[in-house]
């Protein structure tokens, strides 16, 4: 497992799920004893022009001046996106605070987010981050554009995080057999997050291998100890199934394998962690 | 990876892109005429290729945002090969340029931009400024004086037109230079020279076209001579503007896919009739200036300025040259650099040197690949020489033991081995010589042989000379070990400073 320094990290970007991501964050560092760092990310489209003027001449030094005119706009910009994320960060800190985490740690960067986050991954534990940014703050319907390449290109737990706080009680594992599910399987065995949260195995299908194998899992989990577990095997669709699952059994977090296929593969028949992302009612937390 | 590109570099900026690119598209085409006329082949030449390089370096190109078509720093290279040997193998040249261009890409040859100097950059733009200026000459003399005012209030339109209310910064004045000439011409009657009097305009759509040159040994022996500095000219202008629009824009680009992108652009250009281009500053300052960001604004600009020219053929063919001159002068103002001129009194005088150097060898030569040259050189040489000043040896004498103690400090290579030698006193009567080299750093065979030398001067003294810490100087010697892709080996030799 990794050590206790990494950090449980939060991704706050001011949208209506930052205070959600914050609460789910100070959870899992108090459960996970961890310290906490929030991140904020300064946002810029370099790709998309400020000014424009078609008068379409240039003359002595116009490449300066337009130099000097471009920087100084994108100052002015970057100036009040410092600010804004300094005061969200400030809220969000006093949010964990009062959520009874320590001494949270702040931190801002320029540029994109999946990239500091590549850059960061080695001092991540598990990350915390909204299902839907600003752009998308108002339709329900979407996910994030970028979550699906944070996903695949952070190798570290991650919390998604779609909805209102409330302290998980009772959790379910998407389990279907294969490698990265015994993998996910490990980690709640082995970590803290989960002792005496009742965790219910489910795996959607009718091959009776899997269901051998799930009764291993099974045990596995209870030998772990300190997890009150519940084996099921249910037919269907699994990602129909699943949603319904948790509704009837009031799961609140589950957790799951995520993008274990190719782009390739997933472009062509569906990628199951993508639909469960869109259908999903409570927070995933994804194990890569 | 040729053909990848981000969304957003195509969707990010679609108003910006698509505006700025009929901008840009406006300013290309008196551009593009002008310089087939410096290259002495018919417009639709030049107003091809634009139209074919920058639509593919919209999609190929390494730099999104750049605007690449045929230009003046080109055109001024072909001039000899299409007086005398004809159009056909302008095109077959054209095609080496482009296949010359790729191989480079794949080469990654883009990486040896880093040689450029800032100043060697600095005096190519402002060459290639005096060069478009100088081209706009022939049409500038031996005139009416009809043209000298045209001329002049084209130019008052172009800078002063922007300056209206409301519509100033809406309608490109450059077009609005262009379309006011042309209409007091046609209201004046004026016998003044234009477009249509320089050669064929293009009506139709381009062609796919074989250059009908034989395919010979002979064929290559003439155009090679031309396609080699027509690509290196068009790399070399490419990469610098896109480190201009990567300095405007504070983005990056992938500068050995640019090479790979003109190699292609400059192979549709040549099989459309088309002659070779690259990268334009000027056109590509205004592009970012009108909003542009995108490969959009890119393909915009291309497929517009064919659109165009396609259907108002008639009317481009009665645009006075003298607007088109006017047009020119502006690029070639806005080309130079004239922070250069203002800083030449702050800047050291080597920079100086260079900068100037490499503009009157290119104006000179016509050829920006020579000026370069020249302008590379001479930066190397200036850094060797203050290099070297950074090598002195100190030494202290021990009267009781009748020793000298040298300590050797600093870079030891073939032009600071002579002060290296002069620093030793052979003169002096002692019984040993100790050379400390654990702060000395020989970088070639050159450095080495001063040192044999130094030891032989001195044992023909009658000195006995110890030399300590050569393990650490000779493991300087880079080029034999070849540690120099090894950080952590560097910084143990280098240490010393």
């Amino acid at each position: 497992m990794t050590t206790n320094t990494n950090s449980v990290l939060a991704c706050i970007d001011g949208s209506v799920l930052s205070e959600a991501v914050c609460d789910y964050a100070a959870w899992i560092a108090q459960r996970v004893d961890a310290p906490l760092k929030l991140l904020h990310m300064i946002d810029h489209h370099p790709e998309k022009a400020v000014t424009l003027d078609l008068s379409g001449n240039i003359g002595l030094g116009s490449q300066e001046h337009l130099l000097e005119e471009l920087t100084a706009v994108e100052q002015q910009c970057s100036k009040l996106r410092l600010q804004q994320g300094k005061l969200l960060l400030q809220a969000a800190k006093d949010r964990v605070i009062q959520a009874g985490v320590a001494d949270p740690d702040t931190c801002q960067r320029h540029g994109s987010l999946v990239e500091s986050l590549i850059e960061l991954e080695e001092s991540i534990r598990v990350l915390v981050i909204g299902i839907r940014g600003k752009v998308h703050e108002n339709r329900p319907d979407k996910i994030g554009a970028k979550l699906e390449s944070i996903i695949r290109s952070l190798h570290k737990p991650i919390l998604v995080v779609n909805g209102a706080f409330k302290a998980p009680q009772c959790i379910m594992i998407a389990y279907d057999g294969s490698e990265a599910a015994e993998k996910a399987l490990d980690m709640v065995a082995n970590s803290p997050l989960y002792k005496g949260l009742t965790c219910h195995l489910v795996c959607v299908g009718k091959d009776d291998d899997k269901g051998r194998t799930l009764e291993s899992a099974a045990g596995k989990l209870i030998n772990a100890g300190g997890i009150d577990v519940v084996a099921k095997r249910l037919p269907g669709k699994p990602e129909q199934v699943l949603c319904e699952y948790q509704k009837d059994q009031a799961i609140d977090m589950i957790v799951m394998g995520a993008f274990s296929h190719t782009r390739i593969h997933d472009l062509l028949l569906g990628s199951f962690t993508a639909k469960m992302l869109a259908h999903a009612q409570k927070p995933l937390l994804l194990l890569r | 990876m040729l053909f990848l590109s981000k969304k957003q570099d195509w969707l990010g900026n679609i108003r910006g892109d698509v505006l700025s690119g009929l901008v840009v598209a406006l300013a290309l085409i008196p551009e593009a005429i002008a310089f087939s006329i410096i290259a002495g082949v018919d417009p639709k030449v030049g107003l091809y290729a634009s139209f074919c390089i920058a639509v593919v370096t919209a999609i190929v190109g390494g730099r999104p945002g750049m605007i690449s078509a045929a230009t003046g720093a080109m055109a001024l290279l072909m001039v000899t090969l299409v007086k005398d040997h004809g159009l056909q193998y302008l095109l077959a040249a054209t095609l080496l340029t482009g296949m010359l261009q790729i191989v480079a890409g794949y080469l990654k040859l883009g990486s040896l931009m880093s040689f450029v100097s800032r100043s060697v950059v600095t005096g190519f733009v402002n060459a290639l400024a005096i060069l478009i200026f100088m081209a706009q000459l022939p049409e500038l003399i031996h005139v009416t004086w009809h043209v000298y005012a045209m001329t002049a209030g084209g130019l008052a339109i172009i800078y002063l037109f922007p300056y209206i209310p409301a519509i100033g910064k809406s309608l490109p004045s450059p077009l609005v230079c262009i379309v006011a000439l042309t209409g007091v011409v046609i209201y004046l009657h004026l016998d003044i020279r234009t477009v249509g009097d320089m050669g064929e305009l293009p009506d139709t759509l381009p062609i796919f076209l074989w250059p009908e040159v034989p395919l010979t040994l002979e064929t290559l022996q003439i155009i090679l001579p031309y396609s080699v500095p027509l690509a290196v000219v068009g790399m070399l202008e490419s990469l610098m503007t896109a480190t201009i629009i990567d300095d405007l824009t504070d983005t990056s680009s992938d500068k050995n896919r640019e090479c790979k992108g003109q190699g292609l652009a400059n192979i549709g250009a040549g099989l459309l009739g088309g002659m070779a281009g690259c990268a334009m500053i000027g056109q590509s300052v205004i592009n970012i200036k009108s909003g542009g960001r995108g490969r959009l604004s890119t393909l915009i600009a291309g497929s517009f300025l064919l659109i165009m020219v396609v259907f108002l053929d008639t009317w481009i063919s009665r645009i006075p040259m003298a607007a088109l001159v006017s047009v020119m002068i502006m690029v070639s103002i806005g080309t130079f650099s004239w922070s250069s001129i203002v800083n030449l009194k702050q800047h050291p005088l080597s920079t100086n040197v260079v900068m100037l150097a490499t503009v009157i060898v290119v104006v000179w030569t016509h050829n920006l690949a020579f000026g370069v040259f020249v302008g590379v050189l001479l930066t190397s040489l200036f850094f060797a020489n203050k290099i070297s000043h950074f090598m002195y040896v100190e030494s202290e004498l021990d009267d009781a033991n009748s020793a000298r103690t040298y300590r050797v400090i600093g870079q030891i290579f073939f032009n600071s081995t002579g002060k290296f030698i002069t620093s030793f006193d052979f003169k002096e009567a002692v019984d040993k010589v100790v050379i400390d080299l654990h702060r000395a750093h020989f970088w070639d065979i050159t450095s080495v042989t001063a040192l044999d030398k130094v030891v032989i001067k001195f044992r023909r003294e009658g000195v006995d000379v110890e030399l300590i810490g050569m393990t650490e100087a000779t493991a300087t010697l880079v080029d034999r070990f070849g540690i120099y892709d090894k950080p952590e080996e560097i910084e143990k030799v280098m240490g010393g400073h």
